[in-house]
């Protein structure tokens, strides 16, 4: 157990404590014990910056169940480490937020630290683990945690209803990762992704190849809120504002990020691969984009605006990835995707994060979250609209904010995609600039709705639930922290480039590298008249347009029904799936016996009839049957004719008797194939039953007594028919194909010598068998005492009277 | 097993009975004893000791047989087990496994040179189990109303 193994665990370990705390110290808001353990893992994973730097990585390793393979082994590279500062920095600020957004009075503050720091240790494992099977385990807790925080106020239905739509989706994405895990284990024969990479190539021209891959994608689609997976994240904004802006702007939402840059190295050289990912990515960009308009509620628009920024990192990944087609490093334009991707990831993560506390400040202090009643604000929360204002100008690309660096890098790489020559590209390639512009421009028109709309415009103070204010002061700290980054990196961009970017980027592509080689990112501010500057005056120029004329043409979006959605979707297959099965069960488990019965034998029939077919086992062999006598004709018919009339007689009593009559025959049988216990036996077994019968044929309530015959049913009779005639057909083929002889030679020499007997019957039932007869023994005491209690032992005989 | 409330005199039928379930009984015990070497054992003879107590039924009443023969068939069931068990049980004693019987001729005076088998002590069992079984079905289904 190392330090890394201690820091990974550590918010798991620390969360036990926290119900403590909350009880000793009421006093004291529960958050401030937990803020000091996100800070100091924060510092502790800065100390890796100058390790992985140097393009090292550090692995250290425990065992857990290591004859399986499955070993906790902890890896610290570029990407892991990245995200590491993601969850441990904005998990603190977080937190530090959380602690004046939720009053200590008023909720139950233990079990929410407990599931947030359950979620950090989670994300944290997911990031560090390279071990697959251990990494599943952390993604599952992640999505268990985030399905707890969801539904935090859990006494609202919408709340419910959020944290189950999350949870089913997640987990089903999740579901399929583990198959594409296993997939992976049966190609490699290894869980640890340091061992798969290097045999990419082997895995590339497996069969499992594309369900493996479609598997891992289907997992990070449905965590990272993909189209049409992305249906979870706008109604998982039930939740308290801190946990919207942690797990849904800036950590769990990206796991399916990290997911995909972490495999990039196995799955990217296919086709199949990219068109999914940037392909999909790009529907996601564009959806959520246009949709985020539509809202009107500030968190909705958030979180379709994250759904949307998720899938334009996700298609620069995807585009990334189709470097590797490219040898040569140094003029290998198309890396630049990648480091537009990682930038992104950074910055979307920054202003994502104030704006999410921006809107929790908003909703605090007035008391609503819907745009039409906000407006005005400007004056009463200054501080406010200039967080706000920054994360929504960064958030639209905007100079001189880090969302412009990233969107240029963005437009760059979409751009450099018309210059590809491969995967059909020369054709199709010129969709990818033209979606992200159409996207930007509807970015574009959202954030400045979420600026202007708020803050702007008339001040209706009669409308807000509380007479708004500024937010005191801790609550603003979080924000501001993360605001000044925004500005920061977009100032001074170099900053990140070589200590987290260029490492970063040797995680996801490291076929490119020559061994010791660096990734050089540089991210400029200016670079001349080119023609991203140019899309981006575009996006401006037309987004101001759209934006001023928007009351004209919102109206398009009612033109679009809300069945065709896929939320409408989601609801319909949900309610569909549960009254199907409904029906079904109600439909086959009628609790007639008598329909389980023709389940049965139905399925006996068609078992035993298929396996008699499928194996060609019938087969007819006389050589081995004795003559028949006069007396065996006779008999039967005897028998057949007592067991058909059976069916045919009105009375019960006639039926009682033929079956008797039966009996006896079967007796005579008996006598005749010289079995004389058992035909003693038979006699008088087969006379006590008939008494029984008639005991019971005596206590048959009188009304139901009525005389029929029984009633001719075409389904019983051919399930009857084939049952007898299966089993015909088998007793015939296992005469047939007898394969050994009898042991029965061994009893006849030894029942007189060995157990001085010559009754071999008895002989064999009380000394060679005689352990079945000592429990044929038990079973008729136990008949016994069960009739017994049946008829004396009724307890509820007082109350039937 | 009707309940008539008017009393018959059943003349014939009682005596009749009286002489029979002795006949039947030592047959069912002849059943019993010549079970290894002759058809029969202890499951017929069980059977014939339980018929002749059900004809003793059938002539007389309930309360009159149970007063007679004063036996509890469930303990008669639970003995029958035991006895069986036991038989199993003392092959441990020789070091043999479970249930191995074995047998030695003994000279009894006035019958002679006689097999003695623990197969017959497990027979006994099954005999004993059987009339349980079969006397704790009838009686009970009997005396119900």
């Amino acid at each position: 157990m190392s330090y890394l193994h201690l820091a990974i665990l550590a918010p798991l370990l620390f969360s036990i404590f926290i119900p403590f705390f909350y009880k000793i110290f009421r006093r004291i808001h529960t958050g401030w014990f937990v803020l000091p353990l996100p800070i100091i893992l924060f510092i502790y994973f800065l100390t890796f910056i100058p390790i992985t730097s140097n393009q090292k990585t550090i692995i250290e390793s425990l065992n857990w169940i290591p004859s399986l393979g499955i070993n906790f082994t902890a890896k610290v590279d570029g990407l892991g480490l990245l995200f590491a500062l993601l969850i441990t920095g904005i998990g603190a600020l977080v937190v530090l937020y959380s602690i004046y957004y939720l009053a200590k009075d008023k909720e139950k503050l233990n079990t929410f630290y407990v599931y947030l720091l359950l979620f950090m240790g989670a994300m944290l494992g997911v990031v560090l683990s390279d071990n697959l099977i251990v990494m599943y385990a952390f993604w599952e807790l992640t999505s268990f945690s985030s399905f707890l925080l969801i539904g935090y106020w859990y006494e609202r239905d919408k709340s419910r209803y959020g944290a189950q739509k999350s949870m089913l989706i997640t987990v089903f994405g999740g579901l399929a990762m583990l198959c594409g895990i296993i997939l992976l284990y049966i190609m490699t024969g290894t869980f640890s992704i340091t061992e798969i990479v290097p045999q990419s190539n082997e895995i590339f021209h497996h069969a499992l190849f594309i369900p493996a891959l479609l598997c891992i994608l289907l997992g990070a689609f449905t965590k990272s809120a993909q189209f049409p997976f992305y249906i979870w994240l706008p109604d998982a904004m039930e939740a308290p504002t801190p946990v919207s802006a942690y797990l849904h702007s800036a950590t769990m939402v990206k796991a399916g990020i990290y997911l995909v840059a972490r495999f990039t190295p196995v799955f990217g050289e296919s086709s199949v691969w990219f068109w999914l990912v940037a392909g999909v990515g790009m529907i996601t960009l564009i959806w959520g984009s246009v949709f985020a308009v539509k809202q009107t509620d500030l968190k909705s628009i958030l979180a379709f605006s994250t759904v949307s920024q998720l899938g334009l990192i996700m298609s620069l990944l995807g585009v990334g990835a189709a470097a590797l087609h490219y040898e040569a490093l140094d003029d290998n334009i198309f890396t630049v995707a990648t480091t537009a991707a990682i930038f992104h990831l950074i910055n979307h993560a920054t202003f994502k994060g104030s704006l999410f506390m921006a809107a929790g400040i908003i909703d605090h202090e007035t008391g609503t979250r819907d745009i039409h009643k906000l407006g005005g604000l400007m004056h009463v929360m200054p501080i406010t609209f200039t967080i706000s204002m920054i994360g929504a100008f960064s958030m639209a690309g905007l100079p001189p904010f880090n969302g412009f660096l990233s969107k240029e890098m963005f437009f760059t790489a979409m751009v450099h995609v018309t210059e590809m020559d491969i995967f059909n590209l020369e054709t199709w390639g010129v969709l990818f600039p033209v979606i992200a512009w159409f996207a930007s421009v509807f970015t574009f028109i959202y954030c400045m709705i979420l600026v202007f709309k708020t803050f702007m415009g008339k001040y209706q103070p009669e409308k807000l639930g509380k007479k708004p204010h500024e937010a005191p002061i801790g609550m603003l700290i979080s924000p501001i922290i993360l605001v000044s980054l925004v500005i920061i990196f977009g100032l001074f961009p170099n900053l990140l480039s070589d200590s987290l970017i260029s490492p970063a980027m040797a995680a996801v592509l490291p076929s490119l590298l020559q061994v010791g080689g660096v990734f050089e990112v540089h991210i400029t501010f200016w670079h001349g008249l080119t023609i991203e500057l140019f899309m981006t005056m575009g996006v401006i120029i037309m987004g101001l347009i759209l934006y001023k004329t928007y009351p004209k043409w919102k109206k398009i979006y009612k033109a679009i029904p809300e069945k065709l959605s896929i939320n409408g979707f989601y609801d319909g297959t949900i309610e569909r799936s549960q009254s199907v099965s409904n029906k079904l069960m109600n439909m086959n488990m009628n609790g007639s016996i008598r329909s389980y019965l023709a389940y049965i034998f139905a399925f006996l029939i068609i078992i035993l009839s298929t396996t008699l077919i499928w194996k060609n086992a019938f087969k007819l062999d006389t050589s081995n049957v004795s003559s028949i006598g006069v007396y065996e004709v006779v008999l039967a018919i005897f028998v057949m004719v007592g067991s058909i009339s059976i069916l045919f007689v009105k009375s019960r009593m006639t039926s009682i008797i033929l079956l008797g009559a039966v009996g006896y025959t079967v007796s005579l049988f008996y006598v005749l194939f010289r079995a004389p216990d058992l035909a003693l036996t038979q006699l008088v077994i087969e006379t006590i039953s008939v008494a029984l019968f008639l005991v019971c044929f005596y206590h048959l309530p009188k009304l139901r007594k009525f005389e029929t015959r029984l009633t001719f049913k075409l389904t019983n009779a051919l399930i009857s028919f084939g049952v007898g005639a299966v089993v015909t057909a088998i007793a015939l083929s296992a005469h047939s194909n007898k394969l050994f002889s009898s042991i029965s030679q061994y009893y006849v020499e030894n029942t007189y010598e060995e157990a001085a007997g010559k009754n071999m019957v008895n002989v064999i039932l009380v000394d060679f068998r005689g352990f079945d007869t000592l429990f044929e023994i038990t079973v008729l005491a136990i008949a016994a005492l069960g009739i017994y209690s049946m008829i004396k032992l009724r307890l509820n005989r007082g109350k039937e009277g | 097993m009707k309940k008539t409330h008017v009393k018959t005199n059943d003349v014939i039928f009682q005596p009749v009975t009286k002489v029979v379930a002795f006949i039947i009984i030592i047959y069912s015990l002849h059943l019993f004893f010549s079970g290894h070497y002759t058809p029969g054992g202890g499951f017929i003879g069980g059977l014939m000791t339980a018929a002749a107590f059900v004809l003793l039924l059938l002539a007389f009443d309930v309360k009159t047989v149970e007063k007679t023969l004063n036996v509890d068939y469930i303990k008669m069931t639970a003995t029958g087990l035991l006895i069986a068990v036991l038989t199993g049980l003392g092959s441990f004693f020789y070091n043999v496994p479970f249930l191995t019987q074995t047998f030695s001729y003994v000279d009894i005076p006035l019958l002679g040179k006689t097999a003695l088998a623990t197969a017959v002590l497990f027979d006994l069992g099954v005999y004993l189990v059987v009339i349980g079984v079969t006397m704790t079905i009838i009686q009970t289904i009997g005396e119900t109303e």
